[in-house]
């Protein structure tokens, strides 16, 4: 084992300390969180999960995560994919320009659209429903599948195209059955990063919501509010919101690194 | 070469008209909202330009842009630098590596407001990890409830935990694109370790680092939950930054005007730090 390891190995060990703590809070009554510090779980106690899995107002806040997550996903890459491969493959007016504008929409602090998109989408009748979030998240998710969907089709050589014209595939034809397979590293990668930044963001999730579509990170607020005494139950929720997340790295952990590597700039 | 085809607008239209549908309005919105004023029941009167003079002279905005500056600095200065050191430490090859991009991506997946908790719950006089280890093992006097300072390192340590993984990611996707031959040229021509940093590494991360201040700059820049749910923004005011602010004057005191001109401020500001970084980071490509 070489000295400089030693680097990585300290990194992580500070990156799963906090993550630890939450993990070990869950496990303690709310008795042995209050009366002081201990390193490990005293009397070990599934109580904490127990409140969450047997409560519909705690359990349906995954649900609801989960289904406007999948559906944001799904959406922002199904809509990328088409723009994308036109970013890649043609020049028409104004392309350069429009691919700028869809950048600038990452850069919008998303506390400026909370109050509007409030407005919005209660003008429209999808307040508190779970396509609006999925909507609302395209803002910032449709610009990041198209650039990095575009990074990588421009490694997919233009020969591919003509090759399959010439032997009479029709576009659609093409690109389901020729394409698709040649970038589902950059698809899984384009969905991964989707996947990532309509699970963690929280402001516009909790605007755009009541009860119906209410999303678990809000749902936690109420232990956090009721002055701390609920210390247990918070971290046990909070250890479950790491588990998707977990189980989606696990499948595209080949892939991650590359992933803003071969978009450009 | 790409071909001239206006047809491929319409594998745009989809794009474009849903986030057309998620940007424009609400930014006609907020637009309207900035140069009017109302006294409820949908009575507007026209403001003019008034609310943007007078939230660019306010104190309190100042104040507000001013911790939002050093909080993003310190944030590049530290995460950047930290990124790249621990991605050249990091294994080429071999078992350990997807274990580490694992493990390392873990901190970016957590719902951001959970960050905030998990710390609050780290950082407890007491009865967390970390408050326990500052107050009773090292007998420094740690709470971030009171004292400012030790809210902001609390905040900045929380970010680099939380963020600097994606530099390290990128930086590392940028090191593995580099083919060994470089490496053995280097090595017969007894390039020290900083020369092959410098002429060989550097050079070959650009594209990817570009990305990672950028990204890196945006969102910083744009924190909001994980600060409010750690710190509320205090104590006093005193790790108040830009969202914080902007939230607390549109949905707290619902004062609709200045809270739009701050917005559109605040964007205006992103959009042209954002170029600023672009342009000076790609200006040697275009020679």
């Amino acid at each position: 084992m070489r000295k400089r390891s030693l680097i990585p190995i300290l990194y992580i060990a500070f990156l799963m300390l906090p993550i630890y703590w939450l993990v070990a809070m869950s496990f303690k009554t709310t008795n042995e969180i209050l009366s002081g510090f201990s390193l490990f779980p005293q009397t070990f106690t599934l109580d904490n999960y127990k409140v969450i899995f047997t409560d519909p107002s705690w359990y349906w806040g995954y649900i609801n995560s989960i289904i406007y997550v999948s559906l944001n996903t799904v959406i922002s890459v199904a809509v990328a994919l088409p723009a994308a491969y036109a970013f890649s493959r043609y020049r028409f007016l104004g392309d350069k320009q429009l691919f700028f504008w869809l950048l600038t929409n990452r850069m919008a602090p998303a506390a400026v659209f909370a109050l509007p998109f409030f407005q919005l989408y209660s003008s429209v009748g999808l307040f508190d429903t779970h396509i609006a979030v999925a909507l609302a998240h395209c803002l910032f998710n449709i610009p990041l599948a198209v650039w990095i969907l575009e990074g990588f089709m421009g490694g997919v050589p233009k020969e591919l195209d003509e090759t399959a014209y010439v032997d009479g595939y029709s576009f659609p034809h093409f690109f389901v059955v020729i394409f698709l397979p040649t970038i589902k590293a950059g698809v899984g990668v384009a969905a991964f990063f989707c996947f990532m930044f309509s699970w963690v963001e929280l402001l516009l999730a909790k605007t755009l919501t009541a009860v119906q579509a209410k999303p678990i990170a809000a749902e936690m607020t109420k232990t956090a509010s009721s002055a701390g005494y609920e210390l247990g139950l918070l971290a046990a929720a909070g250890t479950l919101t790491i588990i998707p997340g977990a189980i989606v790295i696990y499948f595209v952990r080949n892939y991650i690194a590359k992933g803003f590597a071969l978009g450009r700039v | 070469m790409k071909t001239e085809n206006q047809k491929a607008w319409f594998f745009v239209l989809p794009v474009l008209l849903l986030v057309a549908f998620n940007a424009l309005v609400p930014i006609m919105t907020v637009v309207n909202y900035s140069v009017q004023e109302t006294f409820g029941n949908n009575v507007f009167f026209w403001q003019g330009l008034d609310w943007f003079e007078q939230i660019l002279r306010s104190d309190r905005f100042q104040a507000a842009l001013g911790r939002q500056f050093l909080f993003t600095f310190l944030i590049l200065i530290i995460e950047i630098p930290l990124g790249i050191i621990i991605a050249l430490s990091m294994p080429k090859k071999g078992m350990w590596v997807p274990v580490c991009l694992v493990l390392m991506a873990l901190p970016m997946l957590i719902p951001w407001n959970v960050v905030g908790a998990m710390w609050n719950i780290f950082t407890l006089p007491k009865i967390g990890l970390l408050g326990y280890f500052m107050n009773d093992v090292l007998g420094v006097n740690y709470d971030m409830t009171q004292d400012p300072l030790a809210a902001w390192i609390t905040i900045i340590v929380m970010d680099v935990w939380h963020w600097t993984s994606l530099v390290v990611l990128l930086s590392y996707a940028g090191l593995v694109s580099i083919p060994d031959a470089y490496y053995q040229a280097a090595k017969i021509d007894g390039a020290s370790p900083w020369k092959v940093f410098r002429y060989i590494q550097l050079p070959k991360m650009k594209t990817v680092l570009t990305i990672a201040i950028l990204l890196r700059f945006m969102d910083s820049f744009n924190i909001y939950t994980e600060p409010f749910v750690l710190t509320g923004g205090g104590p006093g005011n005193s790790t108040t930054l830009l969202s914080i602010d902007l939230v607390k004057i549109a949905l707290g005191q619902f004062d609709l005007g200045p809270a739009a001109a701050m917005s559109l401020i605040y964007f205006a500001i992103t959009l042209l730090v954002s170029w600023l970084f672009y342009t000076l980071m790609t200006k040697d490509d275009a020679k």
